[in-house]
């Protein structure tokens, strides 16, 4: 760890190459649930970027602080505060947000990827570094999130950030598929995006470029899928070893 | 007997119609993970049905005698997190030493929930629609089953499409959230119940 790295790795590596939506696969229940419109879907990344920026710095600060058995639940302290925080903040100044948003503010507490990153990495990296992943983390988010909500919205009401083109399209004999902001919507198309990246996935097998990628994973069980976990737990206490 | 009735509407809206993960999106993590065999999602549905019945239970009691009294309502998510984590602890606990045969059988499931978002919702739902003691059990106890009927259909769907010849880009999780999002179709069905 002693090689002079970019301070910038941290925020690109979330950005991009780890990007939790895309490729760690966390967070998924406020993935499905907010992007209805593209506008929500931003709101609700920035606020979760928040959050973890300032999450990850305090743990970051208190790591030599925090004795490691009670390190899960003083965490869940730590987050919780902020979000209220945060939450306080958006129903006195962004109230229509707020209330767009709905209990999913509150719920930013056991989003995966918040308590994830502090257990993979603030509680093991120094505060500066900390703040960059957590921005990194949270804007990568914030632009999954968006993209969904654009897709979403494009279908399903004729319209992006609020801009309607709904007319010139109607008056062309043409009905938006008003399935894609029903809940319904939000499965299909986060199946077509993982498909995608499963394929790009194999290619990248194909090519000999696949790493294995550590993410703390917060026993965040949709994440792993198949090959967690979820096995370790479940399928051998069960006595049904595949 | 209006209260019964008004019981009841609340059971079938939060258990059928707005479904906690399927319409609701709470708890997709173990509804997409611990999905692959019926046993095991029926295991899971049992403990998330005695937890947030519980959890229910618990957090309309210190919201009512305890933040609300005092002027702490904005603390309500902190303590309920707490509050949720601490409970199924101890959950885990008096199982272990009391009910041997029933920890065995839900005991693995139960540290996997603390992070169940649909733990915290219902807690934070009751609280938002203001129901008494009585209606926040009810709501807790309505939308764990919810969440059970869905795992466990998911669950029996899985192991059929075992047997079927997916699409390689589809394999694994995207053909679960096809499914998911048919039965999401089909659970709206439900929206003209009430």
């Amino acid at each position: 760890m002693e090689k002079k790295e970019s301070v910038f790795k941290p925020f690109i590596n979330g950005l991009i190459s780890e990007n939790p939506t895309f490729v760690l696969m966390l967070g998924m229940c406020p993935t499905l649930a907010v992007t209805t419109s593209a506008i929500n879907g931003l709101g609700m990344g920035l606020t979760t970027t928040v959050v973890l920026a300032l999450s990850n710095v305090i743990i970051s600060a208190l790591r030599k602080v925090i004795p490691d058995r009670v390190r899960i639940p003083a965490f869940i302290v730590i987050i919780a505060s902020f979000v209220t925080i945060v939450g306080q903040f958006l129903e006195a100044y962004l109230p229509a947000l707020n209330s767009a948003l709905g209990m999913f503010i509150p719920l930013i507490v056991v989003n995966c990827i918040i308590l994830g990153r502090a257990e993979a990495f603030a509680s093991k990296n120094g505060m500066f570094a900390s703040l960059m992943d957590g921005l990194g983390m949270g804007l990568g988010f914030t632009v999954a999130l968006t993209l969904i909500g654009c897709v979403r919205e494009i279908l399903g009401s004729f319209s992006v950030f609020g801009y309607s083109f709904r007319e010139p399209l109607e008056s062309a004999g043409m009905a938006p598929i008003a399935i894609f902001v029903m809940a319904p919507g939000a499965f299909f198309v986060l199946a077509a995006l993982n498909a995608l990246m499963s394929v790009i996935r194999d290619k990248q097998i194909k090519a000999g470029k696949q790493s294995k990628i550590k993410a703390g994973c917060g026993s965040d069980c949709a994440s792993c899928g198949d090959d967690g976990c979820v096995h370790q737990f479940y399928d051998e206490k069960a006595g049904e070893k595949e | 007997m209006s209260t019964i009735s008004e019981l009841l509407i609340i059971a079938i809206g939060s258990a059928l119609v707005s479904n906690v993960v399927l319409s609701q999106f709470y708890g997709l993590c173990p509804f997409l993970g611990v999905s692959k065999q019926l046993k095991t999602a029926g295991g899971m549905g049992v403990a998330v049905i005695f937890v947030i019945t519980l959890a229910s239970l618990v957090s309309a009691l210190i919201y009512g005698f305890l933040l609300k009294p005092f002027g702490l309502e904005y603390l309500k998510t902190i303590v309920f997190i707490l509050v949720i984590a601490a409970l199924v602890q101890f959950v885990e606990m008096f199982l272990k030493k009391n009910i041997p045969s029933l920890y065995r059988s839900l005991g693995v499931y139960l540290p996997l929930i603390t992070t169940n978002c649909a733990v915290l919702g219902t807690a934070l739902t009751n609280v938002q629609e203001e129901y008494n003691l009585l209606y926040a059990v009810v709501n807790g106890f309505a939308t764990a089953a919810g969440f059970a009927i869905s795992i466990c259909i998911l669950a029996g769907i899985r192991e059929k499409m075992r047997y079927n010849n997916v699409p390689k880009a589809f394999q694994g999780m995207p053909i679960v959230l096809v499914t998911a999002g048919l039965m999401a179709i089909a659970f709206c069905g439900f929206s003209g119940l009430l």
